[in-house]
Formats: C-alpha cells, sequence, structure tokens
C-alpha cells in the first residue's frame, strides 16, 4: 500500500533515474541495454538475449549496465532489437551469441558493432532508431511508453507521469469534466466503426443503473492485426488507469478486460500490472481516500471472432456462446449483466491518460478535421518493414506503404492494401494517396478497422483473397442470423466455383445482388460487413473476375485449377533450376537447351516459377 | 493420457479456484483445456454438477469456441498460421506439404497420436511470416523445406 505522497515520490526519484532512456545526453555512468519482449521478438529468442547479456554482464563484473527487457519497438522485421541507451544505438536481427560482442566492443570498448546496424531504404548504415525513415513519419501516443519502459515494473511506468492522469481527474476534475474533455478531444472509438468516445462514456453516465461496469475489448481477431496486444505487453498500465479514469467518470467501480487467450505474454503482464496496482494500492477501495472504488479483473476469450462484436463481447464475458445480442438497447443502457457497461478498445483507453494530462486542445490540433489523434497500425504483408507503426490521421497510405514501409520487396509491384481485415476493403493503387481518417477509407469502399494494414504485390489474386476473407467470415459467423450464417456460405461456393475454373456468366451479378443482401440483412457487425472485400475487389478488380469466369485464367497464377504453366524457349537459357527443384520430376531437358513441362507430371505447385532466375516460365 | 476425472484432485483445484456461477464457465473450460490439451467429457460432467447446469449448455459454449477441443492433440501438435499476413506470404503451400506428409487434415491427429495438425489464426509473430508451430516452438519465415526438415526431425525422433 502507498501513499500518494510515496506514489509521488517514487515518480520523481525514478524518473530522475530513468532519465537516459529518453535522454541523450543524461548525465550518467549508466547504461541501459532494452531488449524488445513482445510477442515477435519472443518468438525469435529476445528471451535467451535477455538470459545472455545478464550471464555476459556478471562474468565480467561490469555493474553499471543494466538489462530491460521492453514491449515492442515497432519495427518487427527487424527484430529482436536491441537499443543501448543513453546514446540510443539500436542493434537489428540480434542473435544470443552476439551478445558477447555487442558487450566487449560497445559496451567495453565504446565501439560500434558495424554489422548489427540497421540499414534504410536508401541503404545508408543508421546508427539510432529516430534516424530510421521508418520513424520518421510516426508520431507515437498510444505506443509513447512501448519500447521505453519495462512493463512488468510498475515503478517505471509511474515515472513517465503513470497514474498522474487518474490523480489528476480524481482531485481537480468531477466526472462531467472528465467527459467533456474526452469529448472536446475529438478522441473516437479506434476498434473500427469509430464512434465518438466522449458521447458514449456520456451515454453510459446518464443511463440509470445502481451498478455499472467499465470493459475493454482486447479480443484481437483481426487476422495480422496485433496493435492491441501489443500495448498490452508493452504498456499494460496505461490501460488499467484509462479504466479507472473511465470507471471515475461514467460511475462505475468494476471492470472487465476481455482478453484472447491466444494471447499469453499479453495475459500475464496484465495480471502482472493489476496485482502490483493493487499492491500498491491504486486498485481497490477509497483509492488515495477519495472514496473512489475501482477494481478489475481479466476474462479470457476462447478463440472467437465474433467476440469482437460488443454484445457478443458481453456475453461471453458471461459465459456463454459469443452470440451478439439484438440493439437496442444499447450496452450503455443494458449491458453486462443486463447493467450499463462502458465498452472500449484496447488503443482507444490507450490515448485517454495523454488526453486528460496534455488536454483536448493539444490532442484535436493532430489528425484531420473529422479524426483526431493517431492511428496505430499493424503493417504486414508484402512490404519491407513489416511492424507496428502510429501515425498522425491525415497521413496517406501511400507514406505508409512507402516511406514508413519501405516499399514493396523484391522488385515487385504493389497491387492492393487492405484494411479492416475480414470486414474492411482492398484500396488500389489509384487510392493510394487517400488520407488515413475514418470518412475518406469509408468511401472508397474499405474502413479503418481496428489496424490490421496488410500490403499485396502483383503476385496476388484478387478473387482469390476474397475467398480467404470469406473462408474466414463462414469459420467465424456465429450462426444466429440466416442472412450471415448461410449467405457467405453461399458466397464462398461462388467464389471457389469461380477460381476452381467453374464460374458462369451471371455469377457476379447474383454475388453483388448476394452482398447487398447480406449487408442490410444480418444482426451484427461481422455479417454486414462480410460482404467488403468481394464488394471492394470487384469493384477495383472486376477484369479479375472476368478473365476467371470467361477465359477460366487467374493470370496471378495462384488458383491453382487455373493454371497451365509453360516455359517460354526463347527466355529459357537451359540451366536446369527449374528441373533440379520440381518436387515431382515434371521438367524435362538437355542442360543449355530449353526445358518443357510435362502438364500430366505438373502439380502446379509454382516452385519452378519463383525458381527461375529469367522468368522464362509463364502461366 | 489422464483420464481419471472426478478423481483427479487437479480437476477438484482448478474448479475449486472460481465462485459456483456461471459467468466462470469459459474461465473453466479455459484452464481444462490448457491442462488436458482437450475438454475431456468428465471434466464437462464436473463442470456441469459444479456450476449446477446442464451438459447441453457446456457441450454448447465447448463447440462454439474454437479454442476447445474434444479430442487430444498429438504429442506435436503443429499449427500453421494462416492469418492475412502469413496467407498472403504463402502459408497455405506450407499447410498443404504437412497435410500431405501427415496424411491428415487439419484438426485431425495421426493413428499413432504422435501428430496433430491446426489451422490457426494470426499469432502475431507477423514480422517472422509464414509462421507456424510445434508445441511452444515458433518457426519463422516457413518455406516447405523448413515444414520437411521439422517433420523429418519429429519423425525420426525414437
Amino acid at each position: 500500500m502507498k501513499t500518494l505522497e510515496e506514489i509521488r515520490k517514487i515518480r520523481e526519484e525514478k524518473r530522475r533515474e530513468l532519465d537516459l532512456r529518453v535522454n541523450m545526453s543524461a548525465d550518467t555512468r549508466e547504461k541501459h541495454i532494452l531488449v524488445c519482449h513482445g510477442t515477435g521478438c519472443t518468438s525469435s529468442k529476445s528471451p535467451k538475449i535477455i538470459e545472455n547479456f545478464r550471464r555476459i554482464l556478471e562474468e565480467k563484473n561490469i555493474d553499471n549496465v543494466r538489462v530491460i527487457q521492453t514491449g515492442c519497438f515497432g519495427l518487427c522485421a527487424k527484430g529482436p532489437i536491441v537499443i543501448i541507451r543513453p546514446e540510443d544505438v539500436f542493434y537489428a536481427m540480434v542473435k544470443p551469441e552476439d551478445c558477447e560482442e555487442i558487450i566487449e566492443k560497445h559496451i567495453q570498448n565504446g565501439e560500434l558493432v558495424q554489422r548489427l546496424l540497421c540499414k534504410d531504404i536508401d541503404n545508408s548504415v543508421v546508427q539510432r532508431l529516430d534516424e530510421l525513415t521508418f520513424y520518421k513519419k510516426q508520431k507515437r501516443i498510444a505506443l509513447q511508453n512501448c519500447g521505453v519502459i519495462d512493463p512488468e515494473n510498475i515503478d517505471e511506468y509511474i515515472a513517465f507521469d503513470g497514474y498522474k492522469a487518474l490523480e489528476k481527474c480524481l482531485f481537480e476534475m468531477n466526472p462531467d469534466s472528465v467527459i467533456e474533455e474526452v469529448t472536446a478531444s475529438g478522441l473516437r472509438g479506434r476498434g473500427g466503426a469509430g464512434f465518438p468516445t466522449g458521447k458514449k462514456w456520456s451515454f453510459t453516465k446518464m443511463a440509470v443503473g445502481d451498478q455499472k461496469y467499465v470493459a475493454c475489448n482486447a479480443d484481437e481477431g483481426d487476422p495480422g492485426a496485433f496493435m492491441d496486444r501489443s500495448i498490452l505487453e508493452g504498456d499494460p498500465h496505461c490501460i488499467i488507469e484509462a479504466m479507472m479514469i473511465a470507471g471515475y467518470a461514467i460511475g462505475a467501480n468494476k471492470g472487465y478486460i476481455y482478453v484472447r487467450a491466444e494471447y499469453p505474454i499479453a495475459v500475464k503482464r496484465f495480471q502482472k500490472a493489476i496485482d502490483q496496482a493493487r499492491e500498491y494500492g491504486i486498485l481497490g477501495e477509497n483509492i488515495w481516500g477519495t472514496g473512489f472504488n475501482f477494481d478489475l479483473e481479466i476474462r479470457l476469450g476462447a478463440g472467437a471472432f465474433v467476440c469482437g462484436e460488443e454484445t457478443a463481447l458481453l456475453e461471453s464475458i458471461e459465459g456463454r456462446r459469443g452470440q451478439p445480442r439484438l440493439k437496442p438497447p444499447f450496452p450503455a443502457n443494458a449491458g453486462l449483466f443486463q447493467k450499463p457497461t462502458l465498452i472500449n478498445n484496447v488503443e482507444t483507453y490507450a490515448n485517454i491518460t495523454k488526453i486528460i494530462l496534455n488536454g483536448a486542445d493539444w490532442y484535436s490540433s493532430i489528425g484531420t478535421e473529422t479524426s483526431k489523434g493517431t492511428k496505430v497500425f499493424a503493417l504486414g504483408g508484402n512490404v519491407m518493414n513489416v511492424g507496428l507503426v502510429e501515425v498522425p490521421m491525415g497521413v496517406t497510405l501511400r507514406e505508409i506503404v512507402y516511406d514508413i514501409g519501405g516499399g514493396i520487396p523484391n522488385g515487385r509491384g504493389f497491387k492492393a492494401a487492405q484494411t479492416g481485415g475480414p470486414s474492411g476493403g482492398c484500396i488500389p493503387e489509384e487510392h493510394l494517396d487517400t488520407p488515413i481518417d475514418f470518412e475518406s477509407l469509408k468511401a472508397i469502399g474499405s474502413m479503418m478497422g481496428s489496424g490490421g494494414l496488410i500490403v499485396m504485390d502483383d503476385s496476388k489474386c484478387m478473387v482469390n483473397l476474397a475467398k480467404f476473407y470469406l473462408g474466414f467470415t463462414v469459420d467465424e459467423s456465429c450462426g444466429k442470423c440466416t442472412p450471415c450464417r448461410i449467405g457467405t456460405k453461399r458466397l464462398l461456393e461462388m467464389l471457389e466455383r469461380i477460381t476452381a475454373g467453374n464460374g458462369e456468366d451471371g455469377d457476379i451479378e447474383k454475388i453483388e445482388t448476394l452482398c447487398k443482401n447480406i449487408q442490410t440483412a444480418s444482426v451484427c457487425g461481422l455479417g454486414q460487413t462480410a460482404p467488403n472485400p468481394v464488394l471492394s475487389t470487384l469493384k477495383y478488380f472486376r477484369k479479375e473476375y472476368e478473365e476467371h469466369i470467361y477465359e477460366k485464367k487467374c493470370s496471378a497464377g495462384e488458383c491453382k485449377s487455373l493454371m497451365q504453366l509453360h516455359i517460354e524457349p526463347e527466355l529459357c537459357k537451359g540451366c536446369g533450376l527449374c528441373k533440379r527443384n520440381c518436387p515431382v520430376d515434371a521438367i524435362v531437358g538437355e542442360i543449355k537447351q530449353p526445358h518443357v513441362i510435362d502438364l500430366e507430371k505438373c502439380i502446379k505447385c509454382g516452385t519452378c516459377i519463383n525458381k527461375c532466375p529469367f522468368h522464362a516460365i509463364k502461366n | 493420457m489422464k483420464d481419471v476425472l472426478g478423481i483427479d484432485p487437479k480437476m477438484s483445484e482448478i474448479l475449486n479456484k472460481y465462485v459456483q456461477t456461471k459467468d466462470n464457465l469459459i474461465q473453466i473450460l479455459n484452464e481444462v483445456q490448457d491442462y488436458y490439451g482437450y475438454v475431456p467429457e468428465k471434466a464437462q460432467v464436473a463442470i456441469s454438477e459444479y456450476l449446477n447446469m446442464p451438459m447441453a449448455e457446456i457441450y454448447g459454449v465447448v463447440t462454439f469456441y474454437s479454442r476447445f477441443t474434444l479430442k487430444p492433440k498429438g504429442k506435436y501438435h503443429i499449427a500453421v498460421c494462416l492469418g492475412t499476413a502469413c496467407f498472403v506470404k504463402g502459408s497455405e503451400n506450407v499447410l498443404e506439404r504437412a497435410k500431405e506428409r501427415l496424411g491428415i487434415d487439419v484438426g485431425e491427429t495421426t493413428k499413432d497420436g504422435k501428430f496433430s495438425l491446426e489451422a490457426t489464426r494470426c499469432i502475431g509473430a507477423c514480422g517472422l511470416a509464414p509462421v507456424f508451430t510445434v508445441n511452444e516452438e515458433v518457426y519463422g519465415k516457413a518455406t516447405v523445406k523448413m515444414m520437411d526438415e521439422v517433420l523429418d526431425k519429429y519423425m525420426n525422433e525414437q
């Protein structure tokens, strides 16, 4: 148990101690080696790196260097990442066996380990993280602490203004003024739909009920999205603090966070954060003598995408099948256990403490007319810098893909970007200059979504992609309403038929009608948005559908049933690479003579296409 | 296989952690799944008695959520990520290879109980896409060849 005075003291002392984390010219002989301990880097052995560093430091009796595990730095493609502060030198793709060299060269002799430095998109060698083009256009608000603090240490959170926003709310603001501040900031829900957060808070405050709840939606189901996970892994206390502020504002004393069980690191860290906050008397009863009570509980999801829908999430917290409820009544009036409930997503909460501390004016000065602040995206797919990025609203897709993302690898061209996951749409090259905000993305047939942003190069078949997303929706449809349960299934069957070469005249029209019906008649957001990937690919890549249906051809070469591989004799140099790599010995030919594919034997795996250095194998 | 529920002290240990209210069902099932590797029928009976709710309702919840399984997994559980980031980078080919080599479909276990196969959604290691896991071990930047090597390693193990 700590008094408010004691917490303020921790903030002051710890902040001084941790100055070297954010201040390159900090006056200290200490050094901190920060190692990313998010899911991505953990999968490539960052725990072993931490262990090695600590062991070597001990062996060498070096006592002025500390090794800290942090949350995600963002540049997952170059992971595991190690940063040494205060000098802010950044080493990429570090292996456990590199630790010795880093300590000997960098720490003991003050030399850079050149071979582990990262190259920028123009091939120049970069020493500091913020010199990378990847970071230059970013603005970190929600991710402010990720990669800076040790998420498992509450003192480090407190050092960087942690629980100061809560203090301000409890002592200087009343619930109404908190809601006014959030409303004035222009913050909108980051879960996808973009409903104004302040409005949601005020509806829940106005609702009548003896018991109210605050819920956090951390059921990040969009495949390829990991924004919320990274926040929970890198800065769990900021979510606790924001949920407490929400509780104070709407009059709730109990919170639930619903997290995917597939995120074990996030769950473990969040539980640890709750335990620490309780131990410090920040969560509990009569917090800092103000009479405000608040406690928090984790509920685990169990692998159902639909539970990201707010009413399905409530059903699941109550222990049932996650099937959405009919709205109205909205959760603000009848939510968890039929009591008024406020539900926001992780990233939405991650903005709250900063809004309270820096003011609504500061926040609303960032972004566009209708969409304020920043948005975190999980950038993935065929792009150089796969990772986690946070940009001010209004930045264009082109800037994200080419400047931050570093463009498309393997010399390929850009074909489309997909935002909003299975609920969103594909954005073609002609719309790359669209500014990212809720309205603009909707206008071009996609949506903001929770932040998954998948880039696709020109080797991707858009009909196959639409089929992929539909397959996902069919799997994840909860089965409650007919348009979604049966409609998406029929839609998938049509796409399967088309990609198998059995498309018929009139299929496109049938697909369009069915899509409209599913959109208008489904109960929840999952069904209403399920046709989006189909409609947007149809809108921008209609020719590909027509080609599949009328010419029985897939130019991208992804639809295997439509593949007819052959080797162009003029281009083939007879190097034999394809022949050696063919798993079924379907390629014949003498060395330095054009080779031929035996179509009887060919299994259309495409290995030869990728292996041929002369691009002589055509579909 | 630990199929001695009812007298299995672990099962009562799990149950006793929770208040006897229905909203704890999914929490309990998650622990059961983690411990046994599946949700055995006997566990469902025990939960049904503990929470005083019908078996049908429990079965309904178990079959709704993809994390819960009614059959034990193999000694080596292979999960190939089919999240969008991995899909775009060709994880489907890696999955096909595993199916072909093991002679099982997604959701099945080999007859000798050694391998089981799952197509999973995003595990969050998109920077390493395409990815598959064998139990806790993550294999990044996966290729058909890598799947072959990993399978060879476990298949040849005595």
